[in-house]
């Protein structure tokens, strides 16, 4: 899966837990403070992304990931 | 010689709920009173967990004082009297102390005399539990008509400085009276524990509860809803027939996850979804209670509603039942 495919299904879960407009969803924007998705959505955010790419995001390698960029490489490094 | 025979016996096959009742303290603590006392904010508060203010019991009522207060308007709103019950359950996890428990003296100042009397212990989890247990000793001739009570007095185990955790917990009791009933009013419980994840929510040295709270959220947000499902599934039952969802009162968020799960299994969008917290802070075992007790008052629900019970928490301890209202 390339990271753009990745970044693709990010927005979907992205928009779905926290009804962010998916093309505000770029790789430079930080979660918390550009796309206001606070820490709670993060884990149900993470939650979705471990069932759709197989990955396992534990709640301290959570805290790590500020952007959606980070998220991206995450996936595409742990898949 | 023949050997002594002993005797088993049975109960009703079915059992219902009867009355609700509730009590809380005078005590208003809104987001604005914590924010003078530690770094937060209303808007942070409302956005994580939902709270607007939590009610406190006051100085000198303890958590007993409560359970007999909330006990004793279930039994009126059963259409009730004292002597009409004969056994009633604390559900807590909050006690001063394990000497004596609170049932006893809760039952006898009600009315109740020489009740069977014992406390139930499965934190956030214990009311649904109590109700089954409850129910069981009916259908099993044990019983006649049991009080159910959750009761908790956090205000001394919340270390007033800590941010994380002062903000959601709260006092309170609601109860509930079960008895015998012509058509089945309460399914079967669907429950069970994660002990591995014991330390996720604790004391600490000090004995001010502590949680993890991310780490719950994420357990809560996943694991419970298989649960809630299940509950429906061993009543015969389906998501669809679900009129109101009754989960702890742990944090709004967390409700709300699990009602959107349930509504993407089946749920209906008009399903009612309680909402107490809002108002009265997170009670542990009496937040189910409490709940029904204001909404049946409210109007928000009515008899004959199928109503889904969801209790998780410390332990980690899970636990889930339909019921019908009264
Ligand atoms: C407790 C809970 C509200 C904390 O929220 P959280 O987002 O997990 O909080 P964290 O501890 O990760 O902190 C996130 C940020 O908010 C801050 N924060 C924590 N509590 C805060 C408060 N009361 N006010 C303002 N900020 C707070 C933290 O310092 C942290 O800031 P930083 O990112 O700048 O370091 C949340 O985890 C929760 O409700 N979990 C479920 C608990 C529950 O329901 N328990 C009952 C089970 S029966």
């Amino acid at each position: 899966m390339s990271n753009e495919e990745i970044l693709k299904e990010l927005r979907a879960i992205v928009e779905e837990v926290a009804g962010v407009s998916p093309e505000d969803i770029t790789e430079e924007k930080s979660f918390v403070d550009d796309l206001d998705v606070d820490s709670l959505s993060m884990v149900e955010i993470a939650v979705q992304a471990e069932d759709k790419f197989g990955v396992k995001i534990p709640d301290d390698q959570l805290a790590n990931l500020k952007t959606v960029g980070d998220a991206v490489s995450y996936i595409a490094t742990n898949k | 010689m023949t050997r002594p025979q002993l005797r088993q016996h049975t109960g009703p096959a079915a059992t219902r709920l009867l009355g609700f009742g509730s009590s809380q303290g005078n005590r208003v603590v809104t987001n604005d009173d914590l924010s003078r006392r530690v770094d937060t904010s209303d808007e942070w508060i409302r956005q994580r967990v939902g709270i607007i203010e939590r009610r406190l019991a006051d100085e000198d009522q303890s958590l007993v004082d409560m359970a007999v207060e909330a006990g004793a308007k279930a039994v009126a709103n059963s259409g009730l009297a004292p002597s009409d019950v004969d056994t009633v359950i604390v559900a807590t996890c909050t006690l001063p102390g394990f000497i004596p428990n609170a049932s006893a003296q809760t039952a006898d100042r009600i009315g109740v005399k020489a009740a069977a009397a014992f406390d139930l212990n499965a934190a956030c989890a214990g009311f649904p539990y109590a109700v089954n247990v409850a129910s069981e000793l009916v259908r099993g001739g044990s019983a006649r008509r049991v009080l159910v009570i959750g009761a908790e007095r956090f205000t001394e185990w919340i270390d007033w400085d800590d941010r994380a955790n002062c903000i959601i917990f709260a006092d309170g009791s609601g109860a509930a009276v079960l008895g015998p009933a012509d058509e089945p009013g309460v399914g079967p419980l669907a429950a069970g524990s994660a002990g591995d994840l014991v330390d996720m929510i604790g004391l600490t040295e000090r004995g001010h509860i502590y949680q993890e709270g991310r780490s719950v959220f994420r357990w809560a947000t996943t694991r419970v809803a298989p649960i809630a499902e299940r509950a429906v599934e061993l009543a015969g039952l389906r998501l669809s027939d679900i009129d109101v969802l009754v989960a702890h009162q742990a944090n709004l968020r967390i409700v709300e996850s699990l009602a959107k799960k349930l509504r993407a299994r089946g749920a209906r969008e008009d399903m009612v979804v309680a909402d107490d917290i809002v108002h009265s802070g997170n009670t542990s075992a009496a937040s189910i209670p409490i709940a029904l007790d204001h909404m049946k008052s409210a109007g928000r629900i009515n008899t004959g509603d199928v109503m889904l019970l969801v209790g998780f928490g410390a332990g980690l301890s899970y636990s889930a039942q339909v019921v019908i209202c009264p």
